[in-house]
């Protein structure tokens, strides 16, 4: 035990490590990288992928994916603009229930990982095709725009000179942690990753944790897409197509085991803020966007391999 | 001989033969739904029985059908891959880049083969050596091979192509080319899987990795295998695509990777590796041809495609379920 809180340690340590080397070697390249604007608007750009990402943490602890993420997010956007303006519903109201929808559609996936003992990898990819159908074809292809001013604090505004969503973000962040770090239910997430059959025979209710988990995963991705249409003004279909590779990235970067039983927050919120810096000062250094996904795609493998051979070493 | 999984032949004598028809019966169910839907459609708007219509029904997707091929091995071979579409879009870019540019024709329809093989052959390795996840490696692979193509291309179309290079495009005895292709293909493999040694190594090794092992099969040089396999069936799929039309928009197909890989789930390829054959799997290919054929026939709006096709691979995959826990 004391050995994987080592190795854990030292995985959030490098990683710390790497940051401030990132982070300084951007600062070295460009004058516009350090200054308080650009910090905080990478922070509103990073906060629906950090928001997912703390529900994604639970989900791959406990040896789960979810690789719907993207899809709950467009449809939740959709929903709320056909709640809103095709169905003429006060847009609180509206926002309320496109979220309660998402969370069904983390439900739906627990129902089907849990009951029907389907893998997570495959349930999540079929439920990921059906989600964005489902936003496909309720919206047919239309953008609903003209929301109110009051709506845009969410994802534009400020509060005390910090965006909005920021502070979403760091709230869920402090709840996200002192639930996997310090309650009974972020044990028995451990425990369900580590060892399945060894979390039943003692006495806790895997089943009822990965329900509430893939639930909390759906109602994230929610919450993220009302953000993201605050944020961008518009409903889209399309919105959120990918989400799901940066969110596993940023997990994943951030030491949770794949096979689960192994990762915190902490890490994550770190590998979110290293994905980040890495983007942000790649666009300033001149690569283009699809130039960012590569090297994100690398180092993901790259974190990968790093972190298999250095668990090897601590096994051994 | 066409529909068998491996568990249940082994598990043959003295099967009741309700149990029988539920370990056989994927293919069975696919070529049923799709002469009901056939006929159903048909009867609702005739236009559907249009010669075009048929022959693009059965054309139009058999690209998708040979890359479900090779899908369907890794998928066996109890691993995944994502990245397929990406790699797709890239090697057909790489082909028609090279037909445009003067180089002999075998040469832009060998080379995206070849690169296919090597790529994958690379996955491969990561996966089997390195022990990391097929669905890490191949989310990355997805990534690197998505965005390296736009960033290098940025979307432009390759047009001017030579028109003896539009192999999608013949035909032998009236029957376009990638019919001929995706039959073909099917039966061999399906052939090959059965037949031989290492179709059995492949079930063997998504069966059960550690029993395998024990009975002396190499597990780590078998996956590598596997996956160059797949990227060469990747390079055919991605020659036939690059074909079929004038131009070849040098991007990567939307939901290809989602496409290919439902195909295969669909077509009985058990998710949890070791069984399912690529019969079924090409039958579950001209489905969807079938299926979004329909939609326009049945004038129901394309966008509800995705949703139906979603809903196919939760049913099928649910159904394998249910159908593991009776044949247990």
């Amino acid at each position: 035990m004391t050995a994987t809180l080592r190795s854990l340690l030292r995985h959030e340590t490098i990683l710390a490590i790497l940051l401030v080397i990132v982070l300084a070697a951007l600062a070295t390249q460009s004058d516009r990288f350090f200054t308080t604007a650009n910090l905080l608007n990478q922070g509103r750009l990073m906060a629906e992928v950090g928001l997912v990402a703390l529900a994604m943490t639970f989900v791959i602890v406990t040896g789960g994916i979810d690789l719907s993420v993207g899809s709950i997010l467009g449809l939740t956007a959709i929903l709320l603009g056909v709640f809103w303006h095709n169905l003429g519903m006060p847009l609180p109201v509206a926002m309320v229930l496109a979220v309660v929808a998402a969370g069904i559609g983390g439900l739906v996936n627990g129902v089907i990982i849990t009951r029907f003992k389907v893998p997570p990898l495959i349930a999540t990819l079929a439920t990921l095709a059906l989600y964005r159908g489902l936003a496909e074809g309720i919206s047919q292809a239309r953008s609903v725009r003209g929301y109110p001013d009051w709506f845009f604090v969410l994802g534009q505004g400020d509060v005390w000179g910090v965006p909005t969503q920021l502070w979403i973000l760091g709230v869920l962040v402090i709840v996200a942690g002192v639930i996997l770090g310090l309650t009974t239910f972020g044990r028995a997430t451990y425990a369900a990753g580590a060892n399945e059959t060894g979390a039943r025979f003692s006495g806790i209710s895997v089943d009822r944790t990965k329900l509430l988990i893939y639930t909390a995963s759906g109602l994230v991705a929610g919450l993220a897409g009302v953000i993201f249409v605050s944020r961008v003004s518009t409903t889209r279909s399309d919105m959120g197509t990918g989400l799901e590779l940066d969110v596993i990235t940023a997990v994943v970067l951030g030491g949770t085991s794949i096979f689960g039983g192994r990762g915190t927050i902490i890490g994550t919120v770190l590998g979110l803020i290293l994905m980040q810096a890495l983007k942000n000062g790649l666009a300033l250094s001149g690569v283009k966007g699809d130039g960012t996904i590569v090297v994100i795609g690398l180092v993901l493998i790259l974190a990968i391999v790093a972190s298999n051979l250095f668990s090897r070493e601590g096994d051994g | 001989m066409s529909a068998s999984s491996p568990a249940a032949a082994r598990a043959a004598p003295a099967m009741h033969p309700m149990k029988r028809v539920a370990a056989y019966g994927q293919e069975f169910i696919l070529l049923g739904a799709i002469v009901a839907l056939f006929v159903v459609v048909g009867v609702v708007n005739p236009r559907f029985f249009g010669a075009n219509n048929i022959t693009n029904i059965f054309a139009g997707n058999a690209y998708i059908a040979v890359a479900a091929i090779g899908m369907s091995l890794v998928i066996i071979s109890g691993h995944i891959d994502v990245a397929v579409g990406s790699l797709i879009g890239v090697l057909a870019t790489i082909s028609g880049t090279l037909a445009v540019n003067g180089y002999p024709i075998w040469l832009a329809w060998l080379t995206p083969v070849v690169i296919g093989v090597v790529v994958n052959a690379g996955v491969g390795s990561l996966v089997a050596y390195l022990r990391i996840p097929s669905i890490v490696v191949t989310l990355g692979m997805l990534s690197i091979l998505k965005g390296g193509l736009i960033s290098v291309t940025a979307g432009a179309w390759i047009t001017n192509l030579p028109e003896d290079y539009l192999i999608a495009q013949f035909r032998l005895f009236g029957i376009p080319s990638p019919v001929w292709f995706m039959v073909i293909l099917t039966a061999l493999v399906a052939l090959w899987m059965r037949y031989s040694g290492f179709g059995r190594t492949i079930y063997a090794i998504g069966g059960n990795v550690e029993a395998a092992r024990v009975a002396g099969i190499q597990v780590e040089r078998s996956t590598v295998i596997v996956f160059a396999i797949h990227g060469a069936f990747a390079g055919i799929a991605a020659v036939l695509f690059a074909t079929q039309l004038q131009v070849i928009q040098s991007t990567v197909p939307p939901n290809l990777e989602l496409t290919v890989i439902t195909a295969s789930v669909v077509g009985g390829v058990s998710i949890l590796g070791g069984t399912g054959t690529v019969i079924g799997s090409t039958l579950a290919a001209i489905l969807f041809a079938a299926i979004a054929s329909s939609l326009i026939f049945l004038n129901v709006s394309a966008y509800w495609l995705r949703a139906v096709q979603g809903l196919l691979i939760l049913i099928t995959v649910l159904a394998d379920m249910a159908r593991r826990r009776r044949l247990r």
